[in-house]
């Protein structure tokens, strides 16, 4: 077990390492420097910076060095702002992980319970209800969604108000962010619930009389959980993503916020520190859910 | 025919039949037995499933019916995407922002002096264009977005999956190792990050060819997509040639001498083929998702083409003035997103030999 974790946790380094490895040299390749605006300082201050930003060395030690800050949590400086990248993400990220984390718990937590009334009704009209409404949500995008949201209840019906920082109602956003994987655990439930529902010892168990209740939340569940589990990582990538828009729909201050303005003034320092930020976030979460399926499930061999 | 009488009866305990007990058949039925079912292909027979699933039929009529009306309509909407509407010549400055079927003070006039104006069926946007073939151009657009790179993702991972699983060993493996890294970096990072490098990279490479016409952010795109989608798809043919390879007409094949590249067109390919076309028609709908998401913030195709995603981009300023400008753009997104995930459905359940009983 321990090999496998080992050769999962340096893949996820190498994963990792390569991301960083894109970004640098992307960032590279964009022409023009990070001095290069309508405002060109005059070449003594230039070169100043450019010996403060070790710009003035070749690639491969700038390589180095930017790694080297990495590893410190250094991403370096805004180039609209000037100011520190880092400082910028921890300030912005608590609010998008409190709404990342909301959306993930409603999405599980309505998921399973949608998945099960879908696999225990099946083709009785609650099943085909919440595959009618699971079908559909999985093709609204997430900014269709927020938009939509957003004009019917806050801007129509009025019952909730605007975003704003006095009155911060997360009710809109996390919903318009955990609808999709929400409807995505509702499916996945559903066919691995039906699936161990035919099972021999699901059988056994209610033939010894164990309640149906308990049936269903001892034996189906818990065995019907572990393809959910593995949907965790790709779960993660969605709602990191959905949230640039969702934050952006909502006005919400949080890192998406940051990473679609910065996309949009072109702010390339920003946009990398976000992307490897986020990118090792996604790659964590796909190892957790990785080893996690694999620690519940003792079927499964560690290869 | 055996004369029952002649055949000689063996001992007593044989278990030989009596033939006496049994009479012939009559002729007709004989023919009651011949009624055996139409022999029928594995084409055929999922193309039956497919036709009576009422879902997939629908979606494939609501899609054939969008692209009818995007190929159609611009020809009869008299205004381009990004033509300002004028009225006998001269721009109209008052047919800004108009709601769906109204008319701006000047062609109002125009109507009651006798001319007949194209009614603007979506309104105008903020700069007095008609909104309908905006929506329609738009369409057009992600539709080919996601049909080219669902077409780029096709190829390579075609070629890339069936040269590795055909050829097996250490080549393999060490292509294996490259899809399995690849597919382990988080996609949609990876597709902002590069379609923005790309875009600025592109700008200056592309200044003055004929490529630069369909604008940089779009062949950007495409290489981003092609780049990155291609490893799912070459997962999956190589894990159905691993698993044909090992037939025996295969090997038949091969002791007719028949080259690797033929194998591979000629047997191999053919019987993977359904579950290549389903994976591509369910690529379509999660291209057009990426292309939509990256428009809308703000990477998608250039300015004066527009995109269902960057259409709905522009109407977030006026939200609560026109919200028809958001409905419209997004409705025509979740159809056919709907569309063709319901149609992908469709063709799972019809072709997929994994479903087949």
């Amino acid at each position: 077990m321990w090999k496998y974790v080992l050769k999962r946790l340096l893949l996820a380094a190498l994963t990792v390492f390569i991301i960083i490895t894109i970004t640098f040299f992307a960032m590279n390749a964009i022409p023009g420097g990070p001095f290069a605006s309508e405002k060109a300082p005059s070449p003594d201050v230039k070169a100043v910076l450019e010996e403060r930003y070790n710009l003035n060395k070749p690639l491969g030690e700038q390589y180095l060095l930017y790694l080297n800050d990495l590893l410190h949590g250094d991403f370096g400086v805004s180039l609209k702002t000037g100011r520190d990248i880092s400082t910028t993400i921890s300030d912005s990220f608590g609010i998008s992980a409190k709404l990342g984390l909301m959306a993930v718990g409603v999405a599980l937590v309505f998921g399973l319970i949608f998945g099960c009334i879908a696999a225990l009704t099946r083709n009785k009209w609650p099943d085909r209800a919440i595959i009618f409404f699971t079908t559909l949500f999985v093709s609204v995008p997430s900014f269709v969604l927020a938009t939509l949201l957003l004009l019917i209840f806050c801007l129509q019906l009025k019952w909730f108000s605007v975003w704003s920082t006095t009155s911060q109602n997360y009710f809109l956003p996390v919903l318009s962010l955990a609808l999709y994987p929400m409807s995505y655990i509702t499916r996945l439930t559903k066919t691995s619930m039906l699936d161990v529902m035919g099972q021999d010892y699901i059988r056994t168990a209610q033939a010894k009389g164990v309640s149906h209740f308990l049936v269903i939340a001892k034996h189906a569940l818990r065995n019907a959980l572990i393809p959910v589990i593995t949907y965790v990582g790709p779960m993660t990538a969605y709602i990191l993503t959905g949230s640039m828009v969702v934050e952006t729909v909502f006005t919400i201050g949080g890192l998406g916020t940051k990473f679609v303005s910065s996309i949009a003034n072109r702010d390339y320092t920003m946009i990398m520190a976000t992307t490897i930020f986020l990118a090792v976030l996604m790659v964590l979460a796909t190892l957790i859910s990785d080893l996690l399926y694999k620690a519940v499930d003792p079927r499964i061999k560690f290869e | 025919m055996y004369d029952p009488n002649t055949i000689p009866k063996k001992h007593l305990l044989s278990l030989q039949l009596d033939l006496k007990k049994f009479e012939p058949a009559t002729e007709e039925e004989k023919r009651q037995t011949d009624q055996m079912r139409e022999s029928t292909t594995f084409f055929r027979d999922g193309m039956r499933k497919l036709v009576k699933n009422p879902l997939a039929m629908a979606s494939i009529v609501v899609l054939v019916l969008i692209i009818v009306t995007i190929f159609v309509a611009p020809l009869i909407v008299p205004y381009g995407y990004q033509d300002m509407i004028t009225v006998d010549g001269k721009r109209d400055k008052t047919a800004t922002n108009l709601a769906p079927f109204t008319y701006s003070e000047l062609e109002q006039k125009a109507i009651e002096s006798g001319e007949s104006i194209f009614p603007h069926i979506f309104g105008t946007d903020e700069l007095g264009r008609d909104y309908f073939i905006r929506t329609i151009y738009g369409t057009r657009v992600s539709l080919a977005v996601g049909l080219f790179a669902s077409i780029i993702v096709l190829i390579i991972g075609l070629l890339y999956g069936s040269i590795s699983g055909y050829t097996g060993g250490k080549t393999d493996i060490i292509m294996m190792r490259i899809v399995d890294i690849i597919y382990s970096l988080p996609d949609m990072l990876m597709v902002i990050l590069l379609s923005v490098v790309l875009d600025a990279v592109l700008k200056n490479a592309l200044t003055g060819t004929a490529l630069a016409k369909i604008g940089t952010n779009m062949i950007s795109l495409f290489i981003v997509f092609g780049l990155l989608y291609w490893v799912g798809m070459a997962r999956l043919v190589r894990g159905q040639i691993l698993t044909i390879k090992n037939n025996e007409y295969i090997l038949a094949a091969k002791a007719i001498g028949a080259k690797p590249g033929r194998i591979i067109r000629k047997h191999v390919l053919p019987n993977c083929m359904s579950v290549i076309i389903i994976s591509t028609a369910l690529q379509i709908p999660s291209a057009i998702f990426t292309e939509s998401f990256l428009s809308f913030v703000g990477l998608g195709v250039q300015a004066p083409m527009p995109s269902l995603g960057s259409l709905a981009n522009a109407a977030r300023g006026g939200l609560g003035s026109y919200p028809y400008k958001m409905i419209f753009p997004a409705l025509m997104i979740c159809l056919i997103v709907l569309a063709f995930n319901l149609l992908g459905d469709g063709l799972r359940d019809a072709f997929d030999p994994r479903l087949r009983r």
